[in-house]
């Protein structure tokens, strides 16, 4: 690590700045018109929530992606970066919230990846060496240069992610979610390491989820939401009141419970379930968790990333197997069955990455709509092409899925309408509980509200809903019951009059007085 | 040619959107080929183009047919079965072991079998080869390519064993022994028509029907084109998995028993390279290696350009060198092909959705922000 010598630090300009950036992605504005500093030798965090926009300012920034319009100034002039290396060459590094390791390599030619240091016959292998051990000093870490990645555990992986990043003299350098994976000593050397580089006139992004350790780092606060910015103010300035009060919003009103029906027999219980990391690590997901969800009830499950949401729910669907409890439908234990058997005897899940797990891009709207009910339409060895119409019509109807048609190919939709089509092929299966794993991912708000009526609208004819978010505003909307996840278990449990801030604290997000 | 093209016409009988002719060409490159095949050999040679030239054709057709149709379905499911022209060797060789009779030595007795048996024997012994290679994918994980090459080594290897190399010359059996028939599964002709085009014509129809109109189809199709909405979906992806390989298997024993009977005897080394033959009939049919897309018309159509190409170069008089440089031209066109159709379906949606995006080309955009995320 190099001092990254700049011309005088005249503190608090701008080295780089985003004017009125807009990226569309299809029919779906993840940002509109945005305008950021990156102030010079300094800390600027970026707050928001899931799907606020932030990392895809953090790639655009980086010259991963190419904005739809907008321009970016950098030391006063108008730049464009054809690619990430592009702006790397320019002294503008990232952190990227995935890490992008290769595991089967190590932790040395890792750092040194695309850029390798050379001698005239070859690479020079020692001098890799010599600068890795530097940078895993620097970061007080461990970590033999020559040890395999896919050895490493999540953390020190992140380290290295961190060194790698450092091995290049850059002056700008972004952190997305640098800290996740980190224990809280690891954070507190990251942190040097960051005031170390700030004092060299390194200027810094760092975005984190973990309020509270942003604020004591930063000394920009920027919060973006839906795609904009709400609020800009130097870190003396505000609290953490401040920050939640900015990213969350007030207004947007995505419903409220459905009142008016009786809640009926318990349809889901799942009982003392524990899910086991599926990297062979031994670390339990989801630890001993118990939650009974009634019929007609909504339940939303918050937490952040890594709490052990998706594992639950996909623990519960038949996904991964559970290392310890059971899960009962209708009192009747649901465990040792396939996904198949869960379905038909009405449990569901409605996976988190819907281009991943919920939709097969090679097939018609209709034919994903119809995917999970095909027994309702076959006649004995055959299906029956007229009833399959009906079905996809009726079903095209009831989630008011935008679409030329049953035969339009899925890849035409918007985000929100294909969406609606994966949870539109769970519902057609007259399930007794949905599960919905992040409903509202990458989906613009309109669509969102559209998904909630839906699910509050079954729930009020008898359905049992339970979904997870990430998003504070989510839970406060149809939720009878919000249940927040934390490291694998419940840490709290509130009604639908909980405040955003009593949420966020049980969550480890924030801790607000 | 494929599913897709076919679900636009269902939806738009009357086909006004206008006429593009490059669209046409484009999605209808096998027939096309098929039919430029037909014209340049008529006009290079009187004898091409006559009934009884297209029937002998057609049965040569017929094994490369029968066995692109089996690798259709794995393909679609989004593997690759190497080992079907080694089952086909080795349920030829089987078949021709059979009818030479069972001698059971413990008992003192020579058992000859009936043909219809034997032929029952074969397709049993092609599923058995089948099972094990859908088992060593869906069940050990064992990458198809992998599994299905061991598998075609062991066949072969067993072919050789059973014979010691040696080829089964007398397939005609006795008919005091009541083993007789065996020239019907193939050398014979139905109302002049080759038994083996005839098997053919019915395992592409069962094959269409299954496709199309089947719970299994819609699975196969749902599974190979994308496995883990189709498992979370409630489809049984392993059974799907596990059952392609039977069917391929059962395919390439069908065409190991067509193609002995064709040629009136059964030799350990028949069908060496048939499955790159039938790999290369799939994909000039449109269907994609990775699953999901293709259709059994496409794939006919495929192994007809194929074989129509190589008699007709045979008629001809070129020399079978050039042959092998021709049809792996084909092939590499063909791959060219369906990579332009598919690039141009991709593009489609955003054509018509009226959103002017990305100014620069060549670059990898995510269609939708979440398909960014997806796993490392």
């Amino acid at each position: 690590m190099k001092p990254a010598a700049d011309n005088g630090p005249a503190n608090g300009d701008a080295v780089l700045s985003a004017r009125n950036i807009v990226m569309s992605y299809g029919g779906v504005h993840a940002l509109k018109g945005v305008n950021f500093d990156i102030h010079r030798g300094k800390v600027t965090t970026l707050f928001g929530e899931n799907g606020a926009g932030k990392s895809t300012l953090m790639k655009i920034l980086s010259g991963v992606v190419t904005p739809t319009s907008g321009e970016i100034v950098l030391d006063g002039n108008l730049v464009s970066f054809s690619s990430s290396s592009d702006a790397r060459d320019r002294g503008i590094s990232i952190i990227h919230q995935e890490l992008s390791l290769a595991p089967n390599l190590s932790v040395r030619d890792n750092i040194f990846m695309g850029r390798e240091l050379r001698t005239r016959t070859g690479l020079d292998f020692a001098e890799e060496s010599r600068q890795a051990r530097a940078l895993m000093a620097d970061l007080e870490e461990d970590i033999d240069p020559m040890t395999l990645v896919e050895d490493l555990r999540l953390g020190q992986q992140q380290i290295v992610e961190i060194a790698r990043a450092l091995s290049v003299d850059s002056r700008i350098l972004i952190m997305d979610e640098p800290t996740s994976a980190l224990s809280a000593t690891e954070v507190e050397v990251l942190f040097k390491v960051i005031r170390d580089l700030t004092s060299r006139g390194v200027s810094i992004v760092y975005i984190s989820h973990h309020l509270e350790e942003a604020l004591q780092i930063t000394d920009y606060a920027v919060v973006l939401r839906d795609g904009a910015i709400t609020a800009t103010a130097e870190a003396k300035d505000i609290d953490l009141e401040w920050i939640v009060r900015n990213m969350v919003g007030e207004n947007f009103d995505l419903g409220s419970p459905p009142s008016g029906h009786e809640f009926g027999e318990v349809a889901l219980s799942i009982e003392d379930v524990s899910v086991v990391d599926t990297s062979g690590s031994g670390y339990s997901v989801v630890d001993h968790l118990s939650l009974d969800v009634r019929a007609g009830e909504i339940v939303c499950i918050y937490g952040l990333m890594g709490a052990g949401r998706t594992e639950l729910l996909e623990a519960v669907a038949g996904r991964v197997p559970m290392a310890g409890g059971r899960a009962l439908l209708e009192g009747e234990d649901v465990s040792g069955l396939s996904i198949a058997q869960r379905i038909s005897k009405g449990l569901v899940l409605v996976p988190e990455d819907r281009q991943r797990d919920g939709l097969v891009q090679t097939m018609t709207v209709g034919r994903n709509l119809s995917l999970a009910s095909i027994e309702a339409f076959a006649k004995g060895l055959f299906l029956s092409r007229s009833r399959e119409r009906e079905l996809v019509e009726d079903s095209i109807r009831k989630v008011t899925v935008k679409t030329a048609g049953g035969n339009a190919m899925i890849g035409s939709l918007s985000g929100g309408n294909q969406q609606k089509v994966v949870i539109g092929k769970m519902l057609t299966t007259n399930p007794k509980v949905i599960l919905l794993d992040e409903p509202s991912r990458g989906i613009d708000v309109g669509a969102k509200a559209e998904v909630f009526r839906l699910l509050s609208e079954r729930a009020a004819q008898g359905l049992a809903v339970v979904f997870s978010t990430s998003e504070v505003n989510e839970c406060l909307s149809i939720a009878h019951r919000i249940v927040v996840m934390r490291r694998g278990r419940i840490s709290a449990e509130f009604g639908a009059n909980a405040t955003k801030e009593q949420i966020m604290a049980a969550s480890g997000e924030a801790v607000v007085a | 040619m494929t599913d897709v093209s076919q679900a636009r016409k269902q939806s738009s009988p009357s086909a006004s959107e206008g006429f593009d002719l490059a669209k046409l060409l484009l999605e209808g490159r096998a027939f096309f080929a098929l039919i430029v095949i037909i014209v340049v050999f008529s006009i290079l040679s009187p004898y091409y183009l006559s009934v009884a030239n297209f029937l002998t054709m057609a049965s040569h057709v017929a094994i490369f047919g029968i066995l692109a149709i089996g690798m259709l379905l794995v393909i679609l499911n989004g593997g690759i079965d190497l080992s079907v022209g080694s089952t086909l060797g080795l349920a030829g060789v089987v078949a021709g072991f059979l009818i030479q009779g069972v001698t059971l030595t413990w008992l003192g007795v020579v058992l000859y079998p009936p043909v219809w048996v034997v032929a029952v024997l074969a397709c049993m012994l092609g599923a058995v080869v089948g099972l094990i290679n859908g088992v060593l994918i869906a069940r050990f994980k064992v990458p198809a390519f992998v599994a299905t090459l061991g598998v075609m080594y062991m066949a072969r290897g067993l072919a050789l064993l059973m014979t010691s190399g040696l080829t089964y010359n007398n397939l005609g059996g006795k008919p005091e022994l009541g083993n007789t028939g065996f020239d019907a599964l193939g050398f014979n002709r139905l109302f002049g028509v080759p038994t083996g085009v005839v098997v053919l014509v019915v395992i592409a129809l069962v094959g269409s029907i299954v496709l199309n109109r089947t719970a299994f189809g819609r699975w196969l199709y749902a599974s190979g084109g994308n496995e883990r909405a189709a498992e979370l979906s409630g489809v049984p992806v392993k059974t799907v998995q596990i059952s392609v390989y039977v069917l391929s298997g059962i395919c390439a024993a069908i065409a190991g028993l067509i193609l002995s009977s064709q040629l009136t005897s059964a030799g350990p080394t028949a069908g060496t390279t048939y499955e790159l033959t039938a790999i290369a009939a799939v994909v000039i049919g449109g269907a994609a290696l990775t699953g999901g897309r293709g259709n059994i018309r496409g794939t006919l159509l495929g192994a007809f350009v194929i074989g129509f190409l190589s008699d007709g170069l045979v008629i001809i008089g070129i020399s079978s060198y050039w042959q092998t440089v021709f049809t792996g031209a084909v092939i590499v066109l063909a791959v060219l092909l369906n990579a332009v159709q598919y690039r141009r379906r991709s593009k489609l949606p955003s054509a018509t959705g009226g959103q002017p995006t990305s100014q620069k080309r060549g670059k990898a955009e995510p269609a939708n922000p979440a398909q960014g995320k997806t796993a490392r």
